[in-house]
């Protein structure tokens, strides 16, 4: 744990007056301190390209007076700093009257170990794994002409302060290996990527040559684009492979059950709450407590611990995700879901590990479903507009079926649908539910926050497919 | 305050001197300084205040072709101390790379230009909500609009990049940042959308009222939209978005992409990869522009590129690794581009629009569907439908898509081009691509 006043002229005692004084009668804030460390080790076109390490320091004060929120941030703790932000937030928040809210549920549950896994393994070891992954990848495949392989590590100690001197403290590991390949033959070129990763050391992902399947699939998603043909375009039936495909569940419906949003009125479900926006058997839940996944938390940014929020239960939608200001302002409770990029951001309700709960259905019953439509096994991204509802995501791998079967691979594509309908189109459910491999970042309102997601197969009635084969 | 240029190269000297000490035989350093302040409304009233101090140094060491590199936002020298150590001890223990260097010091800036970036102003936070008042005030008229969100920030920056060659060199620059995002809402729809103004002056900010207005007339107009069906189709790009297809235009020709054969213009320089009407430009030294500097990242003089001559690609944006790595010389792109844009076209916007029976006029895009690898592209969209040079409806959830090698072949650009971001182009009209809808 960081001693955040060990090198600073600010004792904790006048740090705590100084943050009593600033907050009372503000209806919420705190001090955030955070410090966080990071490496990243990249392997690229047979070398070691990079070999970076970053060491950040800083803290956020934050006052709440009923809407309104002030914040300011900066990166040296030290008594002048904390005073002249203190006078920031008091120049804004001119004529407060509230009252400070000092209840925080409290749990002894870690869902995590207090580990730097930057100091679990030497850089030697750490070269050495990706010099093997470069050999091995190249010496399996003649048509490879690039290989990309990074290692990225980070410890981030957190201490939130609140009025009267109530502190709360989390230590957070985190990492991430990613094995990329390009593959050329006969003048065309794929990609195919893959990583894992989650809230453990090094040595948890990659024991007795786990390495060598990463690199696997990595390449095998290449080859299978290095065939593909183009994709088709216009309303079709969608077959969604478990695990990473849940990024539809992300952006179709989780950034819409934020609850900024819908306090705001400007997301597509804020007058839907109580009502059917699924098909039957849908249940999606947002889990912050599985151990040592990458969008777990043991405490949120605002000291709360997270929990598992049912969102949609049998098709209706049952909650919000909330942080304590929008909680507060629509007479509910934090679900633990406050969190902020870092010290550098205002804190919003964000999504951990969303997860759609398996059914009872088989992934070849949906694909025997199918005469005409495709079957997505990976992607890269997403994007959602919640006031229109309309999302998108990008296949990084998908194949054509035809009359119930599958057929050729074909080229990314991205895939366009209407968050609020979407979920009412899924007629089938899978039983194999599977979590993505640890490797989401999820961005709003600028910040990147690591998260997960999980899902079954699924089969949707009606989605627009964005290629180009009219 | 932002930090003084003494206090910046008194902490640069200072790590260039220890990482020396501690057996790097080169180094640079950059450190930077940067103040903001922000204030957001919502509904006419306050809703944000947000100040931010942010200090940032990163430091690369060099021992012979080894090379690491660390960063931190804690100047403390204490802490600077040990991180130096931990750089030139990771430095040891990295391998080699041939193409490991600083730039040539022939080819480092040897004035700065006063580029007109800095503006001394400082606007209160008062003033600032004067602003958003007038302007949330015109946004929010029309009955229609039932959210409004908008923000105004200051802000002023300071850096210093220096290297063991004996560069030192940094200046002041400011912005003043306006937006709002809208909400308007009828029985059938709900829609989004947004107005934006950023300058190097507050002086030439654009004025609230018509700012505001603007962002409500660009979302009432998309109220009611309509999914069409999947067709082969001219799509006209708003000047907001054809601006992202030059963007991807300079990651494609970026000397990281090209050395590392991972883009589809590669070994495309002195061919034809635009038709003959088009013309790029990288034009540095634009007084007060956003995309404006001296000097790139490595602190290599930066001189105006015309990247695309009547079609034919001319360069690709190089720095010191790759360019050695290429067999070229750094044209002071590490970094990316400055002031980049499309040169005008010689049709007007309206007769654009009315070059064809029937078009989409796309105004956003949503989605990271440009493959630099393969050139495929795929995002959804949304915008109006076009019919003999009026706009007849709006249109949402449908997906538009193609190849980036036949795109750029078969571009038409309006002479509506302005200076509003540091990444340019005009109103863009692109034939032969694809719209998948019902």
């Amino acid at each position: 744990m960081s001693n955040f006043f060990e090198k600073s002229d600010l004792s904790r005692s006048e740090a705590e007056n100084i943050i009593s004084d600033t907050l009372q009668k503000c209806d919420d804030g705190e001090l955030y301190l955070e410090n966080s460390k990071s490496e990243s080790i990249l392997l690229d076109d047979n070398k070691i390209k990079n070999s970076s390490y970053n060491s950040d320091l800083g803290f956020g004060f934050r006052a709440i007076s009923d809407e309104v929120v002030a914040y300011s941030h900066s990166n040296e703790i030290s008594k002048n700093s904390l005073k002249q932000s203190s006078e920031n937030l008091k120049s804004t928040l001119k004529s407060v009257k509230g009252t400070y809210n000092h209840e925080i549920p409290k749990s002894n549950k870690k869902y995590y170990e207090n580990i730097n896994p930057i100091e679990q393994k030497s850089l030697n070891e750490k070269i050495k794994i990706l010099n093997e992954v470069n050999n091995y990848l190249r010496s399996k495949d003649d048509n490879i002409k690039q290989v990309t392989a990074n290692f990225l590590g980070e410890q981030k100690s957190v201490e939130i302060i609140r009025s009267g001197g109530e502190t709360l403290t989390d230590v957070r590991p985190l990492i991430r290996f990613n094995v990329s390949v390009m593959l050329e033959k006969n003048g065309r070129k794929e990609t195919g990527v893959y990583g894992v990763g989650g809230r453990q050391s090094y040595d948890s992902y990659l024991k007795d040559d786990n390495w060598k399947s990463v690199c696997d699939e990595a390449l095998r998603i290449a080859s299978v684009n290095l065939e593909s043909k183009p994709a088709p375009a216009g309303e079709m039936k969608v077959v969604l492979g478990p695990g990473w495909p849940a990024i539809l569940i992300h952006e179709a419906v989780g950034h819409g059950l934020e609850g900024d949003f819908n306090r705001k009125k400007t997301s597509a479900f804020h007058n839907l709450m109580g009502q059917k926006v699924a098909s039957e058997g849908v249940t999606i839940v947002d889990d912050g407590t599985i151990d040592n996944r990458r969008g777990s938390l043991t405490i949120d940014d605002e000291g709360t611990p997270t929990e598992k929020t049912v969102l949609i239960e049998n098709g209706i939608l049952k909650n919000f995700m909330q942080d304590r200001l929008n909680a507060r302002l629509m007479k509910t409770k934090s679900t633990g879901s406050g969190r902020r990029e870092n010290y550098r951001h205002i804190v919003l309700p964000r999504m951990r590990n969303t997860m759609m709960l398996s059914g009872n259905q088989t992934q070849d019953e949906m694909i025997k479903a199918v005469d005409k439509g495709i079957f997505a096994v990976s992607f890269g991204g997403g994007q959602v507009d919640i006031t229109s509802g309309k999302f998108v995501f990008n296949c990084t791998e998908a194949y054509e079926i035809v009359n119930g079967k599958i057929g050729s691979p074909i080229k990314g594509a991205t895939l366009i649908g209407d968050g609020p309908s979407i979920l009412k189109e899924v007629s089938m459910v899978g039983n194999d539910m599977m979590m993505d491999p640890g490797i989401g970042t999820c961005g709003k309102a600028g910040q990147g926050v690591p998260v997960g997601v999980a899902q079954p197969s699924i089969l949707i009635n009606k989605m627009t497919v964005g290629g180009t084969k009219l | 305050m932002v930090k003084d240029q003494e206090f910046l190269e008194k902490k640069a000297s200072y790590c260039l001197g220890l990482a020396k000490k501690l057996g790097s035989t080169e180094s640079s350093v950059i450190i930077n300084n940067s103040v903001s302040e922000t204030v957001n409304f919502r509904n006419k009233k306050l809703d944000e205040s947000n100040r931010s101090d942010d200090l940032g140094i990163s430091i690369t060491t060099y021992i012979g072709k080894k090379k690491s590199s660390i960063s931190s936002s804690n100047l403390l020298d204490d802490n600077l101390n040990i991180l130096i150590e931990k750089c030139v001890e990771t430095t040891k223990n990295t391998p080699e790379d041939e193409f490991n260097s600083l730039p040539d010091k022939d080819l480092l800036a040897k004035e700065v230009k006063d580029l007109d970036l800095y503006d001394d102003t400082h606007i209160e936070n008062d003033q600032k909500i004067d602003y958003l008042k007038k302007l949330e005030s015109a946004a929010s008229n029309d009955k229609k609009i039932v959210n409004t969100e908008s923000s105004f920030t200051q802000n002023k920056s300071n850096f210093i990049l220096a290297n063991s060659e004996g560069f030192c060199a940094g200046y002041k620059t400011s912005s003043f940042t306006a937006s709002s995002v809208t909400v308007a809402k009828d029985e059938k729809s709900m829609e989004r959308d947004y107005e934006y103004s950023s300058k190097c002056f507050l002086k030439d900010l654009d004025d609230a009222g018509e700012l505001g207005k603007q962002a409500a007339d660009q979302t009432i107009r998309k109220l009611s939209p309509k999914k069409i069906g999947s067709e082969k189709i001219a799509i006209i790009f708003d000047k907001r978005i054809a601006k992202g297809i030059l963007s991807t235009f300079a990651s494609a020709i970026s000397s990281s992409a090209i050395s590392r054969g991972t883009s589809f213009l590669k070994d495309k320089v002195n061919q034809k990869i635009f038709s003959d009407k088009i013309n790029v430009l990288d034009k540095p030294d634009i007084l007060k522009g956003l995309g404006s500097r001296n000097f790139d990242s490595e602190g290599v003089k930066t001189d105006t590129l015309k990247l695309v001559d009547q079609g034919i690609l001319k360069h690709y944006l190089i720095d010191t690794y790759n360019g050695k790595k290429l067999n070229l010389k750094s044209n002071g792109r590490c970094g990316g581009t400055s002031n980049l844009y499309f040169e005008n076209g010689n049709i007007s916007f309206k007769d654009l629009l009315n070059s064809k029976s029937k078009s989409l006029y796309i105004t956003e895009t949503i989605g990271h569907g440009s493959n630099i690898v393969t050139g495929d592209y795929s995002v959804g969209a949304t915008g109006f439908l076009v019919e003999n040079g009026e706009f007849k409806y709006p249109i949402n959830e449908i997906t538009i898509a193609g190849n980036f090698k036949d795109m750029f072949k078969n571009i038409t650009l309006a002479n509506d081009l302005e200076f509003k971001y540091s990444t340019n182009s005009p109103t863009m009209m692109i034939e032969g691509m694809v719209v998948a809808g019902k």
